[in-house]
This record gives C-alpha cells, sequence and structure tokens, in this order.
C-alpha cells in the first residue's frame, strides 16, 4: 500500500506553498489557454511566450488542489527553454505515466527527472486529473486552441 | 472536547442501538487503507441494510417476470411486489392515492418530468419559474432548458451568509408572473433545512404551484406532503438507504391528470391505433417501459426498514451527530463551517485554512474516512461562499460519535501534512 508521503512529499508540498511562476502572464506571452476541471471546479490559465518554437518564459493562473498547483508550477519550470516538440514529448511522458499501467515514469526518472514526484498520484486514480489539467492545458496553448480544455 | 460536545456524547445513548443498526449493513464492516472504513458521505449515497440487498435478490433468484403483462405465476408474484411497493412509498409520504406516486430513476428525472410535463406546454415569454440560490445542479438545470424552450425567464432567490434563503427577496419575488416555485426541503452543500411549509403556503396564496426537492431530507424527517401542501415532491431511494436508479416523483392528482405524458413506450398506454393512442390511468401514464420492478422492491424494504427503526428516533440520533462534530470540528484550527443556518440537516460542509477540500478527502480516506469534496453539484452555492469546494461530511442513521472522532483527527492530520 502506498504511503501518503508518496502522494505528499515534499517536492509537491513546496510548490503548493510557493508555486513558481505564479501568477505570471510574461510580458509578450502569445500562447494561452483555459483549463478547467469540472469535477472539483478547477481553474488555471496557462500562458507561453514561444519565439522561434522555443518556449522562452511561461506562467500560469488559477487555484486548485496541491496536487494540480504543484503539477503547474512544476510543468511551467520544466517546459521553459524547450523547443515546441520537446514540450509536447514531456507532455506524452507525463500523460503515459500518469494514466498508462506500464509506469514509463519510473522507468525513466532521468528524463523527467524532477517531474518524477508526479508519479505517486498513479495510486489515486481520482486525483490524476488534477495532476494532468496544467499539462492539457499547456498543450491547447501551445496549439493555440485558444479556448477552454477540459480534464474530461 | 467541548462542554457542548461531551453533553451531545450523552444525548445519543440508547434506546438507540447504534452498533445493532450497524450490524445491518455489510458494507460498512471492511476497511479501506488498512484503517476501519468511517462512512461520512451519506449525502451522496447510503449504504445499503441486508434486508434491502436480500429483496432484490430475492426478486432475482425467485420472482423475476415483467409487471403488469404476463398471466404466470413469476408474472404475478412480480406485479403484487411492484405494486405493494408503490403502496408502501404511498405510506411513506402520506399521499392521498397510489395513483400520485410515479417511480422514476431520480430526484432528478423526477425534477425534468415536472419541467417538461408540466413546465413545458405552460410556460410563456414573460412568464417566471422561482427557484433559490442553494439548489442542486439538479433543481436549476431543467429549468433553465424549459426556459430556453418557452422563452420563460429563471429567477432566484438569494441566501443570507449564514446559507437560509432569503424569505424577504422570496416574497418579493414570487409575483403574478410567476408560474412555479421549485426549491430543495434540505441543501446537499448547506445542510440548510428550508422553511418549505411557509413558503407553499406563500406561493399558494398567489396560485402558484410548488415542487420540492426531497433528495436530502427523506432519510432525516418525516415526510407528510399533504401537511406540507406540496404539488410535486421528488426523492431517491439510493439516499434512503434503497438501490440506486429508483426513485419517486410525487404529484398532486389534478395536476398529474392534466399533464401529458414525459415519455412514450409500452406500460404507459391503454390503447394504441397509428391514428390515436389513448394513456392508462395514473400513475402508469408515467412510466413509459419496463420499470425498475427489483428497484422498486429495494426500496419497499429500505422504506420498511427506515420505519421500523424511525424516523424520529433518526432524526434525534442524527442531531446529536450533527452538534457533536459542530463542536468538534469548530475546535480545529483553520477550519470554517461553510452554512450555519439555524436549522441544518446533518451534513457539515466546511474549508481547511491552506488546504484545498480536494487534499483533505484524500488525507482523509488514507485514514478511513469518506468524505466529498468539491463543489457539490451547487456551484452558485459555492461562488456565494467565494470558495472553489468544500470538505463535505454528511450523517447517516448508523454513523457514531467516536466516526465523527476519526474525521477530526483526520483534519488534524491533514493540517500536519501540510505544515510540513
Amino acid at each position: 500500500m502506498s504511503e501518503l508521503r508518496d502522494l505528499y512529499e515534499e517536492v509537491i508540498l513546496d510548490h503548493n506553498r510557493r508555486p513558481r511562476n505564479y501568477p505570471k502572464n510574461p510580458p509578450g506571452a502569445n500562447r494561452h489557454a483555459h483549463g478547467f476541471n469540472p469535477l472539483c471546479g478547477d481553474e488555471i490559465r496557462v500562458h507561453l511566450k514561444v519565439e522561434d518554437g522555443v518556449i522562452v518564459d511561461a506562467g500560469f493562473e488559477g487555484a486548485g488542489c496541491a496536487i494540480s498547483t504543484a503539477s503547474a508550477s512544476l510543468m511551467t519550470q520544466a517546459v521553459m527553454g524547450r523547443r515546441v516538440a520537446e514540450a509536447e514529448d514531456l507532455f506524452r511522458a507525463v500523460h503515459g505515466a500518469l494514466t498508462d499501467e506500464s509506469g514509463k515514469l519510473q522507468a525513466s526518472p532521468e528524463r523527467l527527472g524532477k517531474l518524477s514526484v508526479l508519479a505517486g498520484v498513479k495510486e489515486y486514480p481520482m486525483r490524476v486529473k488534477c495532476a494532468t489539467l496544467a499539462w492539457h492545458t499547456m498543450r491547447a496553448a501551445l496549439a493555440s486552441e485558444g479556448e477552454t480544455v477540459t480534464t474530461e | 472536547m467541548s462542554a457542548t460536545a461531551q453533553a451531545s456524547a450523552r444525548a445519543v445513548q440508547p434506546p438507540y442501538d447504534v452498533a445493532r443498526l450497524r450490524g445491518d449493513f455489510p458494507a460498512l464492516h471492511q476497511s479501506v487503507r488498512g484503517k476501519p472504513l468511517v462512512y461520512l458521505d451519506n449525502g451522496a449515497t447510503t449504504q445499503k441494510p441486508r434486508d434491502v440487498i436480500d429483496a432484490e435478490a430475492q426478486f432475482y433468484e425467485h420472482d423475476c417476470a415483467n409487471v403488469h403483462r404476463g398471466v404466470h405465476a413469476l408474472s404475478e408474484r412480480a406485479t403484487r411486489a411492484f405494486d405493494e411497493a408503490r403502496a408502501a412509498v404511498k405510506r411513506f409520504l402520506n399521499a392521498a392515492s397510489t395513483r400520485e406516486t410515479v417511480f422514476v430513476r431520480g430526484t432528478t428525472e423526477a425534477i425534468n418530468l415536472v419541467a417538461q410535463s408540466y413546465g413545458r406546454p405552460r410556460l410563456r415569454e414573460g412568464d417566471e419559474i422561482l427557484i433559490s440560490e442553494l439548489e442542486h445542479h439538479a433543481n436549476i438545470v431543467p429549468w433553465q432548458l424549459v426556459c430556453q424552450q418557452t422563452g420563460a425567464r429563471l429567477r432566484v432567490v438569494p441566501i443570507t451568509d449564514e446559507g437560509e434563503i432569503r424569505q424577504d427577496e422570496y416574497l418579493r419575488l414570487l409575483g403574478p408572473q410567476t408560474r412555479l416555485v421549485a426549491v430543495a426541503h434540505v441543501s446537499n452543500a448547506l445542510g440548510t433545512v428550508n422553511p418549505v411549509k411557509s413558503m407553499i403556503e406563500a406561493a399558494h396564496g398567489q396560485g402558484v404551484p410548488v415542487l420540492v426537492d426531497g433528495a436530502q431530507s427523506v432519510p432525516h424527517t418525516r415526510i407528510d406532503v399533504q401537511d406540507l401542501g406540496c404539488d410535486f415532491y421528488a426523492f431517491s431511494g439510493h439516499k434512503v438507504y434503497g438501490p440506486t436508479g429508483i426513485g419517486v416523483l410525487y404529484g398532486r392528482e389534478a395536476l398529474l391528470e392534466a399533464m401529458p405524458p414525459y415519455q412514450g413506450g409500452g406500460e404507459m398506454i391503454r390503447r394504441v391505433t397509428f391514428t390515436e393512442t389513448t394513456y392508462a390511468p395514473l400513475p402508469l401514464k408515467f412510466e413509459a417501459g419496463t420499470p425498475h420492478v427489483a428497484g422498486a422492491i429495494g426500496l419497499h424494504a429500505a422504506l420498511d426498514y427506515v420505519n421500523a427503526v424511525g424516523l424520529d428516533r433518526i432524526a434525534a440520533h442524527e442531531r446529536a451527530l450533527l452538534e457533536h462534530a459542530t463542536a468538534a470540528l469548530s475546535e480545529v484550527p483553520g477550519l470554517r463551517i461553510i452554512g450555519t443556518a439555524r436549522l441544518k440537516a446533518s451534513l457539515i460542509s466546511f474549508v481547511l485554512d491552506g488546504v484545498h477540500p480536494h487534499d483533505v478527502g484524500t488525507i482523509l480516506d488514507h485514514e478511513g474516512v469518506a468524505v466529498r469534496a468539491g463543489h457539490h453539484c451547487a456551484m452558485p452555492v459555492m461562488e456565494h461562499f467565494g470558495v472553489p469546494a468544500t470538505t463535505r461530511a454528511s450523517f447517516g442513521l448508523y454513523n457514531t460519535l467516536q466516526e465523527v472522532d476519526a474525521l477530526v483527527n483526520g483534519l488534524r492530520k491533514a493540517r500536519e501534512v501540510f505544515a510540513r
């Protein structure tokens, strides 16, 4: 059985207490999306500044639980400085690891680094959407869908 | 424990034998994440007593047949059991006749039925439907739909910061253009018990019929629809220790008689030709298709169970739980109770400083304590109190004071985790 500390581990609590790139809408941001989890009412806005195919700045706004806030904070750090295609890859890796039984996230900690802490959420199926909301929203922003994405 | 909490603890001693009652509910006796289950999500659904489970099993094992159709023995037994279930519902609500008790899937379907069969043919532009700010989405959205269809307007009576419907505003909004009032008996998000009897009197004074959403009241208090004077009353079986998928719409016979069917199909007809169809008498006119026979039989068993325990004794027991929980939760640092109406059913919504309700819910789950975390399908209520969500503990007839204490200990743990 998983321990509560595996979910609410130090990195998560730290990013919940002091979310990075929050609240922030970087000057010159040109990719935006609004994410919404209808199950709990959590909302998030993700803002990205993309130049020559590279995410040069990122920020988010909104309110959510510790898992969604920490995940959003970690996400902004993780995508900053990456090429759009790399951020897409990261989305797939995180999303796959949280929703897929094969557990790729644990299998490739070197690839995901600090994001591995999100793996604890897998033991709590009802909370997976909390962790993926920011990532879905980031991807929607990149695609410039410009509309609300939901976790449903 | 405070003095108030101790006093309330003494108030709930025998003859109410909680331990014995708990023995009737198989699902209560299990461990969750290595801890004994503490089930405090009764506002979402209740656990089922052995009688209910057995009644459904008995139907499927021995009497399974369609109703009001076959002439064979099984169909006769099924039909008798189904009709007896309806009679039990009629007695439970003190309806005047079984023609007034329609089986539906639940409260949501009951309200949609009234919106579409009562509201839609009558409503015109300029007409108004009056609801309150504390309604569950099931008593908001069906009215929005019928307003879109007819051009009628939805008016909303605001609530106070204690979570009570503002009666002055209710009387102000109740006017010659009001065609129907739809109001919860008990708020699922706040626990407020609304003064529906006086609200009905006021509406009737203007010739306006009233629908009462009874989903959260039926498990906690004795209902007498004739005494209340309501025109429609809706409830769900699963919140009163019965099966999911079965519920009841009570409607005054004259109103139901004048309403067109909600759905078409078998069971609801008297005679069908390609040029004309005449409908079955009440209540079958509103029960198209094969009904949820097993569910109705299970609901009958649930109502018998609740009656045997005694709704007045259940109410007294739950009042003691509520008082104890209110006192104990008030002592948790950083905890704020949302919904402080003078009269409340046995549920408490709250927020904990610095800990999101979803995180509270997960940490409590780790302690074996099941609560609801979220907006409780009452987003306008959350908006009123300026919170995205709350944690809600809702008590049932089988909960104990020790379980309330387990909740409080879990909340202290949540604070510890987030103070790290």
